[in-house]
C-alpha cells in the first residue's frame, strides 16, 4: 500500500508532501511568532490609546514633551526621535543587503551588511537610553500647580540661575557667600519640598540665600488638568501674566506644587499614565530591539565561523531579517502613538 | 524545497533509531519525540485535573455545610486554613480561583490540546515528527514549569491567587486587598506568563506542522477533522494568547513598579491611595479578548475528536465534512468578536452590548451545524458503543445542554439579571468544562492503543461513563436553579439568604447538599478511569494495530512506538478520512493510504 504511488492531483501545491508556500518551517514559523507579537504590542498600543481617549485634553502631545537634541539644548520638536528612527530603518536596509548578499553566498557581503545593521541597532538603543535619561529628568520649568488649583506645563527659554547669594546665615554658610555650584539642582530639589519662598531658597541647615537668575523668554503656560479658574484646552498663558502666576505658584514656599521629570508615579508632562505607558511600551519595544541585536550578534558569530557557508544557504539571516523589520515596524506604530498623535 | 530537505532529515533520524539505543533521559524526560511529549503533557495533565478536582471537593464541602467541621477540610487544609475543621473565607476564595485556573488552563488547554496536537498531528498527516522536535521539548518544559509554579502557589503562607480565575484588579492588583494577592498572585501571573509562552511554542509548531509537514496526497479536505481543530485551535492560541500577555504584564506592572494602568482613586481602610486615572475595564477588555477565544480554544480540540470517535464507530461518515470544516472556521472568527458579553454589567453603551448579543448570537448557527452533523452522523449508524463512543455522545449532549443557555446569557436584557449567578456557573461548566472532559475522556479511551500499545478495561470504562455523566448532570444541572433563584457566585456561605427569605434559602441550601454528593460521587468516579488507565498501561492486553477499524493513518503505524512513527516510507493518501460503509466495498472500512479502486469515485 504505502509506497506505491499514483499521480495524485497536483492541482495545487496544497495536495500535500510540498511546502504550500514553498518555504521552510522555520521561516513559517517565524511569520506566525511575529504575528503573535504584533498582537502582544496591539493590545499594549490599544490599552494606551484606551487610557489616552479616557484622559482626553490632559494627555500631552508629541512635540510638547519631546524637543531636545543633545549637546544643542531644547527647541528642536521631534527632531532627534526622527534622526532615530530613520537610522533604525536604515538598518532595516541593511538588514535587507545582508540577507540578498546571503543569497548570492556572499560570505564577506552578508559580514559587513549584518555589522552595519548592529550599529544601527546599538545605535538605536543607545538613543533610546537618551532619550529615556532626558524624559526623566524633564525640563527646567515642570509641571506648576497655579493658584487656583489648576496645573500647567511650562514651555519657553528658563534663564540661567548666576549664583545664590547668602542672607542668612546657616550650619556651613556665612551671609555674603557666593554658591556657584550645583545650582540648578538644588533649585529644582528646594522646588518640590516648598523651600522655594519670595525668591529666596532655604537650605536644610538654615541657611537662607537670594536667588540671582536671568529673566526667562517667551514663557507659556499650558493647562493640563482644569482648576477654578483655568480649563483643560484654553489658550495657553503667555507673556508677563504667565511668570506672574508661575513664579507665584513656584515661590510660594509651599511643597509639591511643581513636579520635574517623570518616573512612574507621577511626571511634569500629563497623566500619571502618560509616563507609565512611555516607559512600558517603549521599554518593551526597546527590550525587542535589545533582543534583536544580540540575535544578530549571534548569527554574525555564525556567519564569520561559516556555518551557514557549509550549510549551502543563509537561511538563519533570512529569519533573523524578518524579526528585525518586524520590530522596526512596531517601532513605527509605537512612534507614531506616543510622537506623531 | 526546504520540506523536501526536512523529509530527508526524518529518515536520518529513522535510521538512527537502529543502531543508536536512546538513554533514559531523552527517552522519557527530555525527549523530542511528538508521541513521548503527547503522553508527558497528558500526565501532566491529568495530575493538575486531579488536584484541581480536589480543590472543588473542598469548597462544595463548604457550600453545602456550612459552618460545621470536616475532617477532610483539616486534613488537606490543616489549622491555618480550616481551623476546627472549618473553611476560612479567604481561602474559599483561593480554591475556587486556582481550580478554575488549572482546570481552564492546564487541564483543557494544555491536557487537551497539548496531548491530542502532539500525539495526533503527525501521526494523521503522516509525517515523521513535529516540525521541530526540540521547540516542541521546550513547550512540554515551560507548561511543565508552570504547573510547578501553580502548584507551589497553592503552599505559600499568604495563600494562593484569590481574585477568580479571571483575576480582575483593583482586587487582583492590591496586596492589602485580599492576602492571595500578595505572593500567591505573583507566582499566578509568572506561571501563566510561562504558560503562555508553551502555548505559543506549542501552537506554532501545531500550525507549521500541518502548513508543511503533510505526507502526499494529504490536501487540507483529506485532514481528519482532528486536524482541522488542532489548527484552527492553534491559530486561536497564537491570536489571542499574546493579548493576554499584554494585560498580564502590565498587571504585574501595576503591582510590583507601582504603576496605574489598572487603578483608580481607591480607598483601602479609609486611606486614598495615589493611583489616579487607570482603568479597571482596560483589563476586561483584554482579558476577555483572550478569554473569549480561550473558551473554544478549550472546546474545538474536543469536537474535533468527537468528529472523528463518532464517524468511526458509527461507521458512517461523518456528515457534512465541508460544513464541519467551515463551522470550525466560523467558530474561530466569530470567537474574536464576541468579547463584551462578558461586560454587559459593566456599564458599557448598550447600543454596543446589542452588538455584541448580535455576534455572540451568531455563534450559535455554527455550533447548531455541529451539532446537527454529529446527530445526523450518529442516524441510522451501527453504532459500535465503545466507552470512546458513549463519552463522544455525552459531549453532544453537553453541547446541546449548555449551548441553549448559552443563547439565554447571550442577550444582554436576560443576562443583566443572571451576570455572576449560578446560572452562569451551570452554563460554562456543561457546554465548555464537561463537554472539553468528556472529549478529553473520549479521546484518551479511543488513542489509549496508539498511546501505550495496550488496551484498557472496557467494563470499567463503561462504569466510568456513566458514574461521570449522571455525576455531573447532577452537579450541574441543579445549579441551574440555584442561580435562578439569585445566588451570585463565588459567595462563601449561601444559608445567609435565610435571614431575608427563607423558603428561596432552603431551596439553594438543599440544592448545595445534593450538588456537592453529586459532586463527591463523580470525583470517586474517576478513581476508576485512574486506576483503569495505570493498571492498562502496564498489564492491559497487548493493542492491536487498528482495533477500532479506522481510517485514519495513525493506525497504519506499527503498535510499538518507532522514532518518525512508519518504518519504512511514508504512506501515500489517496482518499478523505471517511470512508466508512462505502458501497460496493468489500470492507466497511477503507484506509486513507488505500488506492482508489477501479471505477471507485472519491466521496
Amino acid at each position: 500500500m504505502a509506497g506505491h504511488t499514483t499521480q495524485l492531483d497536483a492541482k495545487t501545491l496544497w495536495g500535500g508532501k510540498e511546502s504550500p508556500f514553498q518555504t521552510s518551517y522555520g521561516k513559517l514559523m517565524m511569520w506566525f511568532f511575529l504575528v503573535s507579537d504584533a498582537l502582544t504590542f496591539s493590545g499594549l498600543l490599544i490599552a494606551y490609546g484606551f487610557t489616552r481617549h479616557d484622559a482626553q485634553d490632559a494627555w500631552p502631545i508629541g512635540e510638547e514633551t519631546f524637543n531636545s537634541m543633545p549637546f544643542l539644548g531644547h527647541g528642536y520638536p521631534l527632531l532627534y526621535v526622527a534622526l532615530m528612527t530613520f537610522i533604525l530603518i536604515v538598518s532595516s536596509v541593511t538588514m535587507v543587503l545582508a540577507v540578498e548578499a546571503g543569497h548570492r553566498m556572499d560570505r564577506k557581503g552578508v559580514t559587513n551588511w549584518m555589522i552595519a545593521t548592529i550599529i544601527g541597532g546599538f545605535f538605536f538603543v543607545g538613543s533610546q537610553a537618551w532619550e529615556w535619561s532626558h524624559f526623566i529628568h524633564g525640563s527646567e520649568f515642570g509641571k506648576i500647580e497655579l493658584a487656583d488649583g489648576s496645573q500647567a506645563i511650562v514651555k519657553g527659554h528658563f534663564g540661567e540661575i548666576k549664583n545664590f547669594t547668602v542672607i542668612e546665615a546657616g550650619k556651613h554658610h556665612k551671609v555674603g557667600e557666593v554658591m556657584k555650584e550645583d545650582l540648578m539642582h538644588e533649585f529644582h530639589h528646594a522646588a518640590e519640598k516648598g523651600h522655594l519662598e519670595g525668591g529666596n531658597i532655604h537650605f536644610a541647615d538654615g541657611t537662607v540665600a537670594k536667588i540671582n537668575k536671568a529673566k526667562d523668554h517667551e514663557m507659556k503656560l499650558i493647562i493640563k488638568k482644569s482648576g477654578s479658574k483655568h480649563e483643560i484646552g484654553s489658550t495657553p498663558i503667555t507673556g508677563a501674566a504667565a511668570e506672574k502666576m508661575y513664579y507665584e505658584a513656584l515661590y510660594s514656599g509651599e511643597a509639591n506644587r511643581v513636579v520635574y521629570g517623570a518616573n512612574l508615579k507621577q511626571n511634569e508632562y500629563g497623566p500619571q499614565q502618560y509616563a507609565q505607558f512611555f516607559f512600558f511600551i517603549t521599554g518593551f519595544h526597546g527590550f525587542h530591539v535589545f533582543s534583536g541585536v544580540m540575535i544578530n550578534i549571534i548569527i554574525l558569530i555564525g556567519v564569520l565561523g561559516g556555518t551557514y557557508h557549509k550549510r549551502g544557504h543563509y537561511e538563519m539571516v533570512e529569519k533573523t531579517g524578518l524579526y528585525w523589520h518586524f520590530v522596526d515596524l512596531v517601532w513605527v506604530f509605537v512612534f507614531t502613538f506616543f510622537y506623531l498623535i | 524545497m526546504a520540506s523536501v530537505a526536512h523529509e530527508g532529515h526524518g529518515h536520518d533520524h529513522h535510521d538512527d533509531h537502529h543502531h543508536h539505543e536512546e538513554n533514559f533521559i531523552s527517552k522519557y524526560i527530555f525527549s523530542q519525540d511528538h508521541k513521548m511529549i503527547g503522553k508527558q503533557f497528558l500526565m501532566t495533565a491529568v495530575f493538575m485535573g486531579l488536584v484541581a478536582m480536589i480543590l472543588s471537593i473542598l469548597f462544595r464541602i463548604q457550600l453545602a455545610w456550612p459552618g460545621e467541621s470536616s475532617d477532610f477540610l483539616s486534613f488537606f487544609l490543616g489549622e491555618k486554613w480550616a481551623p476546627n475543621g472549618v473553611l476560612k473565607e479567604d481561602m474559599y476564595l483561593g480554591l475556587v480561583t486556582i481550580h478554575g485556573t488549572i482546570m481552564v488552563f492546564f487541564l483543557l488547554t494544555g491536557g487537551l490540546s497539548g496531548t491530542f496536537s502532539n500525539l495526533l498531528i503527525p501521526l494523521q498527516l503522516g509525517a515523521r515528527d513535529m516540525a521541530s522536535g526540540f521547540l516542541n521539548m521546550l513547550s512540554y518544559w515551560f507548561f511543565f514549569l508552570s504547573s510547578l509554579l501553580m502548584l507551589v502557589s497553592l503552599f505559600v503562607e499568604s495563600g494562593p491567587a484569590m481574585a477568580g480565575w479571571t483575576i480582575y484588579p483593583p482586587l487582583s492588583a492590591l496586596p492589602q486587598a485580599v492576602s492571595g494577592s500578595g505572593l500567591g498572585m505573583t507566582l499566578w501571573l509568572f506561571s501563566m506568563t510561562i504558560f503562555i509562552a508553551s502555548s505559543l511554542i506549542g501552537s506554532l509548531n501545531y500550525i507549521v506542522t500541518v502548513i508543511n509537514l503533510r505526507t502526499q496526497g494529504m490536501s487540507m479536505t483529506r485532514m481528519p477533522l482532528t486536524i482541522w481543530a488542532f489548527f484552527v485551535t492553534a491559530i486561536l492560541g497564537v491570536l489571542s494568547f499574546p493579548v493576554l500577555l499584554s494585560a498580564a504584564l502590565l498587571l504585574v506592572m501595576d503591582r510590583l513598579a507601582g504603576t496605574s494602568f489598572y487603578l483608580s482613586d481607591i480607598i483601602v481602610g479609609g486611606e486614598m491611595l495615589a493611583n489616579h486615572g487607570g482603568s479597571p475595564l482596560l483589563y476586561q477588555h483584554l482579558f476577555w479578548f483572550l478569554g473569549h477565544p480561550e473558551v473554544y480554544i478549550v472546546l474545538l480540540p474536543a469536537l474535533g475528536l468527537s468528529s472523528e470517535i463518532i464517524a468511526t464507530n458509527a461507521r458512517k461518515p461523518i456528515f457534512g465534512y465541508k460544513a464541519m470544516i467551515g463551522s470550525i472556521l466560523a467558530i474561530g472568527f466569530l470567537s474574536f468578536i464576541v468579547w463584551g458579553h462578558h461586560m454587559f454589567v459593566t456599564g458599557m453603551n448598550p447600543f454596543l452590548g446589542s452588538v455584541f448579543v448580535f455576534t455572540t448570537l451568531l455563534i450559535a448557527i455554527p455550533s447548531a451545524v455541529k451539532v446537527f452533523n454529529y446527530l445526523t452522523t450518529l442516524w441510522k449508524g451501527s453504532l459500535v458503543l465503545t466507552p470512546a463512543m458513549l463519552f463522544a455522545i455525552g459531549l453532544v449532549s453537553t453541547f446541546i445542554t449548555g449551548g441553549v443557555t448559552g443563547i439565554i446569557l447571550a442577550d444582554s436584557a436576560l443576562d443583566i439579571a443572571l451576570h455572576d449567578t449560578y446560572f452562569v456557573v451551570a452554563h460554562f461548566h456543561i457546554v465548555m468544562g464537561m463537554s472539553a472532559v468528556f472529549g478529553m475522556f473520549g479521546g484518551v479511551y479511543h488513542w489509549f492503543p496508539k498511546m501505550f500499545g495496550k488496551m484498557m478495561n472496557m467494563r470499567l470504562g463503561y462504569a466510568h461513563f456513566w458514574i461521570t455523566l449522571i455525576g455531573a448532570y447532577g452537579v450541574f444541572f441543579p445549579m441551574h436553579f440555584v442561580g435562578l433563584a439569585g445566588a451570585p457566585r463565588r459567595y462563601y456561605d449561601y444559608s445567609v439568604y435565610a435571614e431575608t427569605d427563607s423558603p428561596t434559602a432552603d431551596m439553594m441550601m438543599d440544592l448545595n447538599v445534593i450538588i456537592t454528593i453529586f459532586a463527591i460521587v463523580a470525583a470517586l468516579g474517576q478513581l476508576i478511569f485512574l486506576f483503569n488507565f495505570f493498571y492498562s498501561i502496564f498489564r492491559g492486553p497487548k493493542a492491536p494495530q487498528n482495533p477500532w477499524n479506522a481510517n485514519s493513518l495513525e493506525w497504519t503505524t506499527p503498535v510499538e512506538h518507532v522514532h518518525g512513527n512508519w518504518p519504512g516510507a511514508l504512506p501515500v493518501v489517496h482518499r478523505w478520512p471517511y470512508d466508512y460503509s462505502k458501497p460496493g466495498a468489500d470492507t466497511d472500512f477503507i484506509p486513507q493510504d488505500v488506492p482508489l479502486a477501479e471505477g471507485e469515485e472519491e466521496h
